[in-house]
């Protein structure tokens, strides 16, 4: 049967007009819970790194809220190293935030964020832990994850990655709940006040003997170096380090 | 419910005797990622089931109206509205496995099974038909995904489903975990000997050569 070309785009136009309103009405309708979930993803991951929950604990959103009544998100401002007022952290989108070119590292970072968002974990008005976005790259991708540093802006509380895509099994195990306990009670900054903290080859001894030295996971000696570098950046000069020191100069902001 | 002969063979011979990854070889690659553990290889088998039924139903509906010359265009649209309305809904209701799943669900549009099936099947029967040929298609697909999951988890991790059947060295435990499971080639390996044993099953799938 010959179809005349009217027709046939005719037959086009109904086919994606009839489609694209299946799929705006999926998304408009589904929205609102991706963007819960979206949020609800970053926050148990925030808890994790700060290890207010335990592993193999269940979470469910009731739970998470609760949880981050005691965590107030922030707005740090990289270029200026100071806490936005809670005005700008409400328009902040992480997406659009501006970015700057990142100066030459061996992290694999090529632009920093003006602007991220932080965590302070609190006990009444007092800060606990500091959680900080990190990024870098591992052996085969990006690595995005969070430190936890106590108030002391000194003492690790713990490091978790969200997003990652290291070897299952070797590199993979970054998200091991035992290695991460690793890092609880290691120093990030040696006593000149320079990043330290790193992953060796092999195991390290406990944090009294060893602050600046974490086990190496068997069999990913390049992903260990991506953390190693990625925290060398972000607790260095370019990162966190200026805002972490006027904090340690002049109390909590 | 009681089923005609062709309605039967429709829904259960894509099962084993004609299965469309080990006999028509479609839809290898998806297999190879999400099959480490098995409720992703689970929920990719349904969202495959899904498109696969949607699109297949969808396109014989419109299978007499749909001018030739551009039928395949129309196929790979239909069948793209429903991969991302799988998306989406995996997003909104299953977001910790919609994460591993990753890029994989939006890349069903590019399994062959689906619109091998559209093309081959659905533009000759009715929606009905082409529903459960659809089903059935997905159900091989799924049944071989779970397979290779299933030996992958238990040997690569330790656990099925997330629950620890044999405790690792890394947890504690005794299990020396086969890294090679968790790696893509041992699904290769793991999908060859699944052909191997259903042709010494049933030989007559065996090709001469």
């Amino acid at each position: 049967m010959q179809y005349s070309m009217k027709y046939i785009f005719g037959f086009a136009a109904v086919v994606c007009f009839v489609c694209s309103i299946m799929i705006s009405t999926a998304n408009v309708g589904l929205r609102e819970r991706q963007e819960v979930n979206k949020l609800l993803d970053k926050q148990k991951s925030v808890l994790q790194a700060a290890w207010l929950v335990q592993p193999g604990e269940k979470l469910d959103r009731a739970r998470v809220e609760e949880l981050f009544k005691n965590v107030r998100p922030r707005l740090l401002d990289l270029t200026t190293d100071t806490i936005l007022d809670d005005g700008a952290l409400a328009t902040y989108d992480e997406a659009k935030s501006p970015k700057l070119p990142a100066p030459e590292n061996n992290a694999g970072i090529m632009e920093v964020p003006e602007q991220v968002q932080i965590y302070e974990v609190l006990d009444g008005d007092k800060v606990l832990m500091r959680v900080l976005p990190i990024v870098g790259k591992g052996l085969w991708g990006t690595m995005k994850g969070f430190l936890a540093l106590d108030s002391d802006c000194n003492t690790i509380r713990g490091l978790t990655y969200y997003e990652q895509s290291e070897t299952p099994g070797l590199g993979g195990e970054v998200n091991n709940p035992r290695w991460k306990a690793l890092w609880k009670g290691r120093a990030a900054y040696d006593a000149s006040g320079n990043p330290a903290i790193e992953v060796i080859k092999g195991p390290a001894d406990p944090p009294e003997k060893a602050p600046h030295k974490v086990d190496g996971l068997s069999g990913a000696t390049l992903t260990g170096r991506g953390v190693t570098n990625m925290l060398r950046f972000w607790l260095g000069e370019n990162g966190y380090a200026p805002f972490l020191k006027s904090i340690r100069e002049n109390g909590s902001v | 419910m009681k089923m005609n002969k062709k309605e039967r063979e429709a829904l259960i011979d894509p099962l084993f005797n004609n299965n469309p990854i080990a006999l028509q070889v479609l839809g290898i690659c998806s297999a190879l990622a999400v099959t480490t553990n098995l409720a992703t290889a689970l929920v990719m088998g349904m969202a495959v089931m899904f498109v696969t039924a949607g699109s297949s139903a969808a396109v014989s509906f419109l299978r007499n109206n749909i001018p030739p010359s551009i039928r395949i265009i129309v196929q790979l649209s239909i069948i793209a509205s429903f991969v991302i309305l799988t998306d989406q809904i995996l997003k909104a209701y299953l977001f910790d496995i919609s994460k591993q799943l990753s890029v994989f669900v939006g890349l069903i549009i590019t399994n062959c099974i689906v619109m091998g099936r559209a093309e081959a099947y659905a533009m000759q029967n009715g929606p009905w038909l082409s529903f459960l040929d659809g089903i059935g298609n997905a159900a091989g697909y799924t049944i071989v995904l779970m397979t290779v999951g299933f030996f992958r988890e238990l040997f690569g991790s330790g656990s099925l489903f997330g629950f620890v059947i044999l405790k690792p060295v890394t947890a504690g435990g005794w299990y020396e975990p086969n890294g090679l499971m968790l790696l893509a080639p041992s699904a290769f390996f793991l999908i060859g000997i699944f052909i191997w044993v259903l042709r010494v099953w049933k030989p007559e799938q065996v090709e001469n050569s």
